[in-house]
């Protein structure tokens, strides 16, 4: 919106090329902005979340309710020795935090904050955030090669069997979407929502499986195995230090704002707000979705265990890619048949309920012994 | 398929979930274990040379700092042993105050247990901090009673260093009341959690016989379905007229193992519950010298502590100090079979078969 | 109750099938000819009336003239305990029979008897230290260990072992 006015108010009395400059400049910054922000205070939000989890306050020292618990991290981080192991691959090293945090603040520039408020609107969109999501296992497995460690390259090994896996899934989630939607663009994805519905209501399995595939993707328990802490000591950064440790952490957090701003265009509606609650402006709205996503994602984290490799694995070639199969092939059937939406969410919702059910029975059946009943008997 | 080789990785002794400094040396094919090592020593303190030159009322405390999650336990195995040696005999109060401490002892070493178990499986944090809210309850008690929350130094030879204040009572009364539906709660999220069973049934099996012949003791050798219980075989103070079941697994997986703990807290609560009840008044403290001289001669006294039989051999030469202190530590023990548990299995299963025997390095190296 | 054999019960047993081996009959244990102590120890464990299937721990005391390596044995099934000793004389190579091969769970308490009181386990599999490092010099918890100079004991090494 502020671009629009910028634009206006140059327009004609510049070259154009310099109006492009000015607008996508501020866009970024203002991008940039928003991710920072959002890292401050989603590390924030994350140890206060957390800490109510786990029946403590969180921080609650530094500022008003410990809100500058994360600059004064962030001070303190950059005051650490950075560390450079000997036999490391130095160029690799220094580069890979850097890295890191790039393919994250990629997916922001498609993102559409409000209406026609997106850097670049692109019409291959979802193909765009796709492409560049996968490139997060590359900073990743950077860091863990040129770490000359074995926990560094066993968490990058990791990484790259799960992130390539869960690609597949993630992805197949998505075209009962395009499917629906008829587009890639994602404002376009909006608008569709918008008018037929959320894609949460009519495409549940999906939202479902993107869900757990992001996560995965996004490196956070359940499915944190490339860190890892309690096998792999801190997985692929565990011979990072001071700024570049706190690089990766900030890519981690940006990683996840940008999963959470894309459930939020893709499942959620974007910026809108459903028929009543049409009160705050639209990007309000959208940023509150965002947060509510990251919330539920310090949820999962807080309650669940960590899966093994293997189990890992088996989940998703032997559970997600089939669902999500299965969700493609029957979405398609629906837009054949010309179903309208209220239809297709409730045929969707029977299905995914069901699909998963039977799914879960079916690998239940392999599952190595049942509950055994345990037996008191005094000694001796 | 690319040519692979075996390789070697150190895991620790410094590292998050070795509780303590466990060094493991493992021999990897990828992520699965060829085959494993543990390299002991670096918590080594010499604490048996060091009782040597100690008389015996001041071996106590050095047994405090052995297993410092289970202090109580050790304070009362090695009072048993000098008690055994010297021919002391404890005032009924005693033994019962010992019951009452060494099973609440029992709780929070368990509650941390669990927790690091869970910790170790990923889990981030919330279970640890949970159980750790129940420790902390018991160590308020415990720092009621003798002043110190895991180094205390309490039980004594010849019964108990202070009597109970009046005010443990409502406290304990309270902790029973309330513990019991904690525990239900942790049962019922923890007992059939998807993901905790995918990470602890069939991992880490200690069969039956094995367990045996390698002289694992404790919930570890419960769980691979052995009733064995000091408590009930070789009943020590007051438990011969205490009622309480000994919990028994079927596999000996890490999940029987972690199951053991819960229910053997629930057994836990009980006893101390019967033992509140049946506290006789009177002394709680033998009149015994300060400086004891037992006649020559050895004695072994075995308690259950959290972890399993906590052995103490003593060795009289008449004079004040022991001659030969011998601990024989449940910890260092159990770890006789790991290997054998943890080869087949991933870089993932180490740290849950590790913590599911619940080792303490201030014990394995004394 | 675990029931604790007395001295001469055990000492009986013993010599039913190990005449003139039982060295000296105490009050709760038996001290046999330490040639004799892996053999004795097999039969406790095989035989069906004793069934000493756990061994609870194996140390050893430095009686300066000899050192005694202690065994506690514990039957499950009967909910019998038993004392067993064997003598080894002198100071430069003490030695007794390993009992690993008997009882897996003899492994690391003999190898940490070795590692402080310098006792040798003649067949255990892999008798190195455990607690202190390769290299150490002498064993602590020895008597006439009395002090030993940190500036003159090399570093520690890589234990020997997993190739």
């Amino acid at each position: 919106m502020v671009n629009q006015w910028v634009a206006t108010l140059l327009a004609g009395r510049v070259p154009d090329w310099f109006v492009a400059l000015i607008t996508s400049t501020l866009g970024a910054v203002g991008i940039l902005g928003f991710v920072l922000a959002s890292n401050v205070l989603g590390v924030w939000m994350e140890r206060k979340v957390l800490g109510r989890f786990q029946i403590r306050y969180g921080p609650n020292r530094v500022g008003p309710v410990g809100l500058l618990q994360t600059l004064a991290d962030a001070i303190k981080v950059l005051g650490k020795e950075a560390i450079t192991p000997f036999g490391v691959d130095r160029w690799v090293y220094w580069l890979a935090p850097g890295v890191a945090f790039l393919p994250a603040l990629l997916t922001f520039a498609v993102v559409p904050f409000a209406p026609g408020a997106a850097l670049a609107d692109l019409d291959i969109g979802l193909l765009f955030v796709s492409a560049v999501g996968a490139l997060g296992v590359v900073p990743i497995f950077m860091a863990g090669w040129s770490s000359n460690n074995k926990y560094s390259l066993i968490g990058a090994m990791r990484s790259i069997a799960q992130t390539v896996s869960y690609e597949i899934p993630l992805v197949l989630s998505l075209v009962g979407l395009v499917l629906l939607g008829g587009s890639l663009r994602l404002s376009a994805l909006v608008e569709y929502q918008l008018q037929h519905g959320w894609f949460l209501l009519t495409q549940p399995l999906a939202f479902l499986i993107f869900f757990i595939a992001g996560s995965a993707e996004l490196n956070r328990t359940p499915t944190d195995i490339m860190e890892g802490e309690s096998e792999l000591v801190a997985g692929y950064h565990t011979e990072y230090s001071g700024f570049k440790f706190s690089l990766f952490y900030v890519a981690e957090y940006t990683h996840l704002f940008a999963a959470a701003a894309i459930i939020t265009v893709l499942f959620l509606g974007g910026w809108g707000t459903g028929p009543v609650l049409n009160l705050a402006p639209a990007v309000v709205w959208f940023v509150a979705k965002v947060y509510l996503v990251v919330f539920v994602f310090m949820w999962v984290r807080s309650t669940l265990p960590r899966l093994r490799i293997d189990q890992l694995m088996g989940f998703c070639w032997k559970f997600l890619i089939p669902l999500a199969l299965l969700n493609i092939f029957f979405t398609a059937l629906w837009v054949y048949a010309a179903l309208s939406g209220p239809v297709i969410a409730v045929l969707n919702l029977l299905l995914a309920v069901a699909l998963v059910v039977l799914w879960t029975q079916l690998l239940a059946g392999e599952e190595a012994g049942s509950p055994v009943p345990y037996v008191a008997r005094p000694g001796g | 398929m690319l040519p692979t080789q075996p390789y070697m990785v150190n895991m620790g002794p410094q590292h998050p979930s070795t509780h303590g400094v466990l060094r493991l040396r493992l021999v990897l094919d990828g992520e699965t274990v060829l085959d494993a090592e543990p390299v002991l020593g670096y918590l080594h303190s010499s604490k048996e040379k060091l009782q040597e030159e100690h008389t015996y009322l001041q071996t106590i405390p050095i047994t405090d700092r052995m297993d410092y999650l289970s202090a109580m336990n050790n304070n009362l195995g090695c009072a048993l042993a000098i008690e055994k040696l010297a021919g002391i005999q404890v005032p009924e109060r005693a033994t019962y105050i010992r019951v009452i401490m060494s099973e609440l002892q029992r709780i929070a070493s368990h509650c941390f247990a669990q927790g690091t178990l869970l910790q170790d499986m990923g889990a981030w944090g919330t279970p640890l901090m949970y159980f750790l809210y129940e420790r902390e309850q018991i160590l308020d008690i415990f720092e009621m009673v003798c002043g110190a929350r895991l180094t205390y130094n309490y039980i004594r030879p010849g019964g108990v260093s202070q009597d109970l204040p009046p005010e443990f009572f409502p406290l304990v009364r309270k902790f029973l009341a309330e513990f019991p539906a904690q525990l239900d709660d942790y049962e019922r999220y923890l007992k059939d959690n998807e993901i905790l069973r995918a990470r602890t049934v069939g991992i880490g099996v200690f069969p039956r016989e094995l367990a045996i012949n390698a002289s694992a003791t404790g919930p570890t050798l419960r769980a691979s379905g052995v009733p064995w219980d000091i408590r009930k075989a070789d009943p020590y103070c007051c438990y011969d007229r205490l009622e309480f079941e000994v919990p028994v697994g079927q596999r000996g997986d890490c999940y029987d193992r972690f199951m053991m703990r819960l229910y053997e807290m629930r057994e836990s609560l009980s006893i101390i519950h019967q033992a509140l009840e049946l506290l006789p008044p009177g002394e709680w403290k033998a009149p015994v010298p300060l400086v004891i001289r037992p006649q020559p001669g050895d004695a072994y006294a075995h308690i259950e502590s959290p972890r399993g039989e906590l052995g103490y051999y003593l060795v009289s030469d008449g004079g004040a100090s022991p001659w030969r202190f011998h601990v024989r530590a449940p910890c260092f023990i159990n770890l006789t079979a790991l290997r054998d548990l943890l080869v087949g299995h991933k870089v993932a299963d180490v740290v849950v078969i590790v913590g599911s025997i619940d080792i303490v390095m201030g014990e394995v190296d004394r | 109750m675990t029931r604790a054999l007395t001295g001469a019960e055990l000492a009986e047993a013993i010599q039913r099938s190990f005449p003139s081996s039982v060295v000296e009959t105490q009050r709760e244990a038996v001290v046999v000819a330490r040639e004799a102590v892996r053999d004795i120890c097999f039969y406790l464990k095989e035989s069906p009336e004793l069934d000493f299937s756990m061994l609870t721990s194996v140390t050893a005391v430095d009686y300066v003239d000899y050192f005694e390596v202690v065994y506690h044995l514990v039957s499950l099934s009967r909910n019998q305990s038993a004392i067993l000793k064997a003598r080894a004389p002198g100071r430069a190579d003490p030695w007794v029979p390993s009992v690993v091969p008997v009882w897996q769970g003899a492994d690391f308490q003999e190898r940490e008897t070795w590692d402080l009181l310098g006792v040798r386990f003649d067949g255990h599999p892999s008798l190195r230290r455990i607690l202190l490092w390769d290299g150490f010099p002498g064993h602590p918890l020895r008597k006439d260990f009395l002090e030993f100079d940190h500036r003159t004991v090399p570093a520690a090494t890589e234990p020997q072992g997993l190739s």
